[in-house]
């Protein structure tokens, strides 16, 4: 373990590379107001940060992370484009593994700018790649937008690509959404329910905010979805298909290729990989080794809508990973107000760097 | 406390109050170097984990929320057969359309949509819930702390929902509530745990071991 002071020089010598880079050095809060965490995340983020509650300020929390400080610094600044370095402390409940750190600094790099995704993609992988030179880890990457693309192009109803949207996140329930929209069948209480002339008879008192309109309305909403064709087994094989890939980025591109034939939704965001691609040999990053997993990033906060990649240390696969990152425009439209931009980061722990180069 | 007391008489180890009935202390007969000490069972997983007991008797659902990783820092000796109860997710009956977590799942999106906020489940299981729930894939719910008469809150439209202990549903239909189909959370009963070793002495588990054989277990 390097000790705190090795830890501060390694971040301070990180954060002035990516300062070097043209990133203005910036600062956060350590607490921060917890209310936009809890509106983006919902409960998983109490099992995950330390929440406490300000007489007049209401509920806070100790930052854990940059991200959604730095996206609210940036929308008010309003700069376009726009880089931005800091390194910090942030604090993580760890609730199950008492080994795991549960304050760390970090050391991050974020990009904002629309003007070529792919070039901002390839230019903060480098970077963080380049802060990471010489230690032995591995990268992995993947891209949530693929995946997100996909279930746009299916060919069924919007009410059931949104559940679907909704739940790119949560492998499980995605898992069974998908499995029940193809199955064509309907579960034995809902069909019973969908049946009766009256759903309300006997049905107990009204009490609570959701009213006999709103239930009313979801049964509707049931009744449609009941009469909608399932989604086609080769349709559902398709998501499984990319799900599934876990190869080379250069193998799975020719992969996504194909399977962009039968599902032309994709298209664009293959196109999109390629160019990112492009860009990374550009960099000098060599994409016949890099891995790609099709599902790498789904199991993450809700962060990530694109590109998203890991460096992990190569013989110690019971640390967390020495660095991460990915694109996130889906969370700058919430936290702007309608006016969204896009925007790519990544960050590195500096302790693990360093306890990788020290042994 | 009289269950768990008929639980050891039945095995040869005799607990009782000493002294007046308002004193919390107590007395072992049947076995050598075992003390009684009488703590509320909402007390007793944290003392075990700090190692201030070596033994205790509560609830199964108590030890895993009040105790993160409790099965590392405790150990299950033995399920008593009493104390029964379920944590359950329950909601309105007037909601016809809800009967799985699928279901609650998709009425908590729409509602978060209408209400332009979270649906609320009232608990004082937080941890159990929200390790359920995120296993489980729900999202757009909040928990909300209710230490006592949860069954009210949705009435008192402090919360949508409830998840809570109900031994036979009773008191949840008389206000008006219903069980979700795969709502249960854990099924809870009185058990006997064990507190980590690590700082035991040698005579400490020669005695668990002695009363091990006597309780048979």
């Amino acid at each position: 373990m390097p000790t705190t002071s090795q830890t501060r020089n390694e971040a301070r010598r990180l954060r002035d590379g990516f300062a070097a880079l043209g990133a203005q050095v910036i600062k956060a809060d350590v607490l921060q107001p917890a209310e936009t965490l809890l509106d983006l995340y919902g409960e998983d983020i109490r099992a995950r940060s330390y929440l406490t509650s300000d007489p007049l300020r209401g509920e806070m929390v100790l930052r854990p992370d940059f991200t959604v400080p730095v996206v609210q610094m940036h929308m008010e600044s309003r700069a376009d484009p726009a880089r931005y370095t800091y390194a910090g402390k942030v604090f993580r409940k760890q609730e199950s593994d008492e080994t795991r750190a549960n304050e760390y600094v970090q050391v991050g790099y974020e990009v904002f700018d629309g003007q070529d995704p792919s070039s901002a993609d390839a230019e903060v992988f480098a970077a963080i790649a380049d802060g990471l030179a010489g230690l032995p880890v591995r990268a992995a990457t993947g891209d949530i937008g693929v995946l997100m693309a996909a279930v746009r192009g299916l060919r069924t109803t919007d009410a059931r690509k949104a559940a679907l949207l909704r739940h790119i996140w949560r492998p499980g329930r995605f898992r069974a959404l998908l499995k029940r929209f193809g199955s064509g069948k309907v579960p034995t209480a809902r069909a019973a329910l969908l049946a009766s002339t009256d759903p309300f008879a006997g049905s107990g008192p009204d009490i609570g905010l959701r009213t006999r309109a709103e239930v009313q309305a979801r049964i509707d909403a049931l009744r449609a979805d009941a009469a909608v064709a399932p989604i086609a087994a080769e349709e559902i094989a398709l998501i499984d298909a990319i799900l599934g890939l876990r190869e080379t980025a250069t193998n799975v591109l020719s992969a996504l290729r194909d399977i962009a034939v039968d599902m032309p939704a994709i298209g664009d965001a293959v196109v999109g990989m390629d160019a990112r691609m492009a860009a990374l040999s550009k960099r000098g990053i060599d994409v016949d080794t890099l891995e790609f997993e099709g599902s790498y990033g789904r199991t993450s906060l809700e962060y990530y809508d694109g590109f998203v990649f890991g460096f992990y240390a190569i013989d110690r696969p019971d640390l967390p990973p020495v660095a991460t990152g990915g694109r996130y425009d889906a969370l700058t439209a919430q936290l702007g107000q309608g006016r969204a931009v896009p925007a790519v980061g990544g960050v590195i722990r500096p302790d693990l760097a360093l306890g990788l180069r020290i042994c | 406390m009289e269950k768990t007391f008929d639980w050891f008489g039945a095995r040869g180890v005799g607990l009782r109050k000493s002294g007046s009935d308002r004193e919390y202390a107590g007395a072992v007969d049947g076995i050598d170097r075992v003390e009684l000490v009488l703590l509320s069972a909402g007390e007793i997983p944290r003392e075990l984990a700090a190692g201030n007991i070596h033994l205790g008797v509560t609830g199964s659902d108590l030890v895993r929320e009040k105790l993160a990783n409790w099965d590392a820092r405790v150990a299950e000796l033995a399920p008593m057969g009493f104390g029964g109860a379920d944590l359950i997710i329950a909601v309105p009956q007037a909601w016809v359309d809800v009967a799985t977590l699928d279901d609650l799942d998709a009425a908590a999106a729409a509602f978060r949509r209408t209400h332009g906020f979270r649906l609320r489940i009232a608990t004082k299981y937080h941890r159990l819930v929200r390790e359920f729930l995120r296993e489980q894939g729900v999202a757009d719910y909040q928990l909300i702390d209710s230490q006592g008469a949860t069954e009210g809150t949705v009435k008192n439209e402090t919360a949508e929902a409830i998840a809570d202990i109900t031994s036979t549903g009773e008191t949840l239909r008389a206000n008006g509530l219903k069980i979700l189909d795969d709502g249960l959370i854990h099924a809870s009963q009185a058990t006997l745990f064990r507190g980590r070793r690590r700082d035991w002495t040698d005579q400490q588990r020669e005695t668990l071991k002695v009363l091990m054989r006597v309780l048979d277990i």
